[in-house]
């Protein structure tokens, strides 16, 4: 997917802060952002901390895995175990239309970046 | 409801309607029928049956707060509040039904409302807070409904006033009544028969209300659920036949006098009947669909059975529930001490089933009902679909499997015993399928428990071997899994998942593997911290609003004053709300997960150790006095309660586990409500296990009596080792053993008399967990590396979570409310 604005890179921290297969959370101005360390996938996510469920401060402590045959990753909120699709935000627990932001994520010489619209 | 009903019914059959939709309230098509729920947490969102999108998605056009206001039968066109004028080929009504306010001097008092649509709900809400004393108007189903939610909005004194001689008297029978009547006055509420209210009292705010016997009742507070109105004023105005007590007169085609205008729902008047139930709502919706897509389905009237749960009652009426000897014969079941009420009305030559009344239990109803829709040939002893088989033996009935094809198993839906049998031979094999794919159990969701049942019994009869696996990422059960592992010798939950599991594991499978690895290994947990729960992983339970509680372990509940002034010094500090559990110890709610290493450094400074409350573990063993003070006591109680809980402390299970020692037959420390108890004899001690407290409370049964202390932790190593190694995740004890082939007869020869010979094993296996222990915190704390891991933030470490909030209640922190 083309996106036409401007992203800017900032260090959200260094790889070894999250711990293996699992999150944490930083802090970008007001703004709280879960950073997900997929190790068995070699991949990482970063999505809005806020579970949109009960507006808990949470998705960072949740346990992250996959979902169904084409094994979409995905974090469960450890207050009521919804849970969202790393990849695209989407609430993936039933008849549940609430959806969570995600941002494009890198990483470069054990520091990792997330990037925000500007 | 049924309108939207019928939207959804007719764009799923055709896109050749254009639809507009007019809606009176402010907001989309909502649940009325769990309106009660949003005194209880739910919101109007999870109430919502549908969102403007949907609407907008299938094209159809939606003026909310815009009622047509005047329909022009010669134009075929409609006006709406705000001007709007519309053309129509049908107009269909559903308008519903308002609350009937009867005409009683003083009703427009402050504080008098009605009980019907969410804006009512929210008016209630804001008056209550003030509110001592209230009252509802009906004891009919509504009325109790609103009564529900009085209590639920914590008014402590609610009064029910009926104008009949008795409660619900268009459902269920006077016995009945009776028996309702006094469940519900048990569970404190305040019924008033036979009372018609002269006018109610007050300058411009309700004081009190005044009957026509003379009699008054002071309250702050009046809810007026007397019954329902249809609303058919519109249909009055464009000169549609009307009833006389009200409601739009429709044909078995569901039309009203004009043939292009139908009417659906409770505003429609079907042969001099209102039907103010959702499913024959739902099924007028269908009829309506199906004459406008060229079908001839007609409406004959609809079965108004029906199962709710009021205030924790059940009640159920169906088929024909009054029907009377000599047209039939009668069947009672009554028991006044535990409050149940059962009639069933037979054929007067005992071979069908015509209808009845449960009162109090009503797990029968669903069966029951289908015997009677299905005309199923009764048993010889038909009092056994009531009173349950006497003796041994298989439950009577045949169950779910014997029931016909076309046999309606959810009524909301129209969804029969085929269409579900169907969709499990196709694949559907979980209730979250067999909703999507047939949309059984999506309305009231009272058939859920047939169709967990048809689910069961279509793939038995299929010859599918049915076990509980744990979830997508592994196809084997916890006792299998536990089995490989150990086998294995596998520690670590990546190399399981890989060697028996697929993907990339889930939030179900996780903490099912980090139990059984701790229970095999008893290593440190937060050494592999992203597989546990979240309460693991913090080693705290979280609480409403992001913070943990903190519960050190306070063996057998004794503890020294120095103790308690370090809990009461550490939770000052730190600003943490105390109270006492109901095991015998000390939580400290709202601490900062940054404050969490602290404030578990202060207290292991002091003597304690985790209580492992976060934990599906061990919780505490509860104790009496015991005879070291009790002038009943036979034996010390306390220290033998505290070496049970030094014993088993940390150790890791399929759920938590609760244990009780009681000096005496007194049974003060309540043993026969735990997992296991004991309870002290003249000559020894006797062991119960598998009890439980919860939403099923379940005592616990006697395992061995008079045993000396040695041989009763040796039955509990046996027990409780052969519960860890073979229950379902997330299985109490009590479930355990309800679920065994054989029940406690195979328990107690497994435990006592070793009829599996592994008794050596459990014993062994329970010891190596004994001497492996260690406390979680200690570990914790003293290594820096898990010590980084209790931050909110990982790019600033010192700062606390801002989101962190907190109310004052009773000079102490609260969390706020969500």
């Amino acid at each position: 997917m083309e996106t036409l604005t401007e992203i800017n890179w900032i260090l959200a921290c260094y790889t070894d802060d999250v711990p293996e297969n699992g999150g944490a959370c930083i802090k970008h101005g007001d703004e709280q952002i879960a950073i997900y360390n997929f190790t068995r996938r070699q991949e990482w996510y970063a999505t809005q901390n806020l579970c949109p469920h009960k507006q808990q401060m949470a998705l960072s402590r949740g346990m992250i895995g996959s979902a169904g045959e084409h094994c979409e990753p995905k974090v469960a909120c450890p207050f009521h175990k919804k849970t969202f699709s790393l990849l695209t935000g989407e609430c993936l627990s039933d008849d549940d239309n609430c959806q969570i932001k995600t941002y494009p994520i890198k990483v470069d010489a054990g520091k990792v970046f997330i990037g925000i619209a500007c | 409801m049924v309108g939207y009903k019928f939207c959804e019914k007719l764009v799923s059959k055709t896109s050749a309607f254009r639809i507009i939709v007019f809606g009176e309230e402010s907001r989309a098509a909502y649940d009325r029928v769990h309106l009660s729920e949003y005194f209880n947490g739910k919101s109007a969102a999870d109430l919502s049956l549908s969102t403007e999108a949907w609407y907008a998605e299938h094209d159809i056009v939606l003026h909310l707060g815009n009622p047509v206001q005047e329909i022009n039968r010669s134009t075929k066109t409609v006006h709406s509040l705000l001007g709007d004028t519309f053309e129509y080929d049908y107009l269909v009504l559903a308008t519903g039904s308002s609350a009937f306010v009867p005409d009683i001097p003083g009703v427009e008092k402050d504080g008098v409302f009605v009980y019907r649509t969410i804006d009512d709900l929210e008016l209630i809400k804001a008056y209550a807070p003030n509110v001592k004393k209230g009252a509802v108007m009906g004891g009919g189903l509504l009325g109790l409904e609103a009564a529900k939610a009085l209590i639920d909005l914590g008014i402590n004194e609610t009064h029910v006033i009926e104008f009949a001689p008795r409660l619900m008297p268009r459902q269920i029978d006077s016995a009945g009544s009776a028996m309702l009547q006094s469940k519900l006055t048990d569970l404190g509420l305040n019924i008033h028969l036979n009372k018609s209210t002269a006018y109610i009292g007050g300058s411009h705010k309700i004081d009190a209300l005044h009957f026509n016997d003379e009699s008054a009742l002071a309250v702050d507070m009046l809810v007026i659920s007397a019954g329902i109105r249809p609303r058919d004023e519109l249909a009055k105005l464009a000169g549609l036949h009307t009833g006389t007590r009200g409601g739009i007169l429709v044909n078995e085609k569901m039309q009203t006098s004009d043939e292009n205008i139908f009417a659906i729902g409770e505003c429609a008047l079907y042969e001099n009947m209102i039907y103010g139930l959702v499913a024959p709502g739902y099924e007028m919706a269908d009829i309506v669909v199906n004459q406008l897509t060229g079908g001839s389905k007609l409406f004959y009237g609809y079965d108004m059975s029906t199962k709710l749960k009021l205030i924790g009652v059940d009640v159920a009426s169906f088929g024909d529930a009054f029907i009377t000897e000599p047209d039939c014969r009668t069947i009672v079941f009554e028991d006044t001490h535990k409050g149940i009420y059962k009639r069933i009305n037979l054929s007067p030559d005992g071979k069908y089933l015509l209808g009845g009344i449960l009162i109090g239990d009503a797990d029968a109803y669903n069966m029951l009902l289908q015997t009677v829709n299905n005309k199923m040939i009764l048993p010889p002893n038909p009092e056994d679909l009531i009173l349950g088989s006497r003796g041994d033996g298989e439950a009577t009935g045949a169950g779910v499997m014997s029931l016909p094809d076309e046999a309606l198993i959810c009524s909301c839906e129209a969804v029969t015993k085929s269409a579900i049998c169907g969709a499990v031979n196709d694949g559907a094999t979980t209730v979250d399928s067999i909703k999507k794919c047939t949309k059984a159990g999506t309305g009231c969701g009272g058939c859920i428990p047939l169709v967990k049942d048809l689910i069961a019994g279509t793939m038995k009869a299929n010859g599918v071997y049915i076990k509980n696996v744990i979830c997508e990422h592994f196809d084997y059960s916890r006792q299998e899994l536990f089995d490989l592992i150990k086998i294995g010798k596998i520690k670590n939950y990546d190399v399981v998942l890989d060697h028996f599991g697929k993907g990339d594991g889930c939030e179900t499978c996780k903490p099912v593997v980090a139990s059984i690895l701790s229970s095999l290994w008893n290593e440190v947990i937060v050494k592999q911290d992203t597989i546990q729960d979240s309460n693991d992983r913090f080693l705290a339970n979280i609480q409403k609003g992001g913070t943990y509680s903190v519960v050190p372990r306070i063996p057998g509940g004794e503890i020294t004053p120095d103790k308690l002034i370090v809990i009461g010094t550490v939770a000052k500090k730190y600003n943490l709300y105390t109270k006492i559990t109901g095991g015998q110890r000390i939580d400290l709610f709202g601490a900062h997960v940054n404050d969490l290493p602290a404030i578990w450094e202060e207290l292991i400074d002091a003597g304690f150790e985790s209580g492992h409350a976060y934990g599906k573990a061990l919780r505490t063993v509860k104790s009496c006095v015991g005879s070291t003070w009790c002038r009943f006591g036979l034996h010390d109680s306390v220290s033998f309660a505290i070496e049970i809980e030094d014993r088993y402390k940390g150790i890791r299970s399929p759920h938590k586990l609760k244990g009780g020692v009681s000096g005496c037959v007194r049974e003060c420390a309540e043993a026969q409500s735990k997992d296991f108890g004991v309870i002290a004899t003249e000559k020894g001690w006797n062991l119960y296990i598998c009890g439980n407290g919860g939403s099923k409370p379940q005592h616990a049964q006697l395992l061995a009596t008079d045993i000396d202390k040695e041989t009763l932790v040796k039955y509990l190593d046996r027990f409780l080792m052969f519960y860890i190694k073979t229950a379902d995740p997330l299985t109490r004890t009590a479930t355990w053993l309800n679920k065994m082939d054989g029940g406690m007869s195979y328990l107690k020869n497994v435990i006592i008399n070793d009829s599996l010979g592994i008794a050596l094993n459990l014993e062994e296996e329970m010891q190596q967990l004994v001497n492996s222990y260690h406390c979680e915190w200690k570990e914790a704390i003293s290594n820096p590396d898990m010590r980084k891991r209790f931050s909110h933030f990982i790019n600033a470490p010192e700062e606390k979570d801002p989101s962190v909030q907190f109310d004052t209640m009773r000079s102490q922190v609260k969390a706020k409310d969500w």
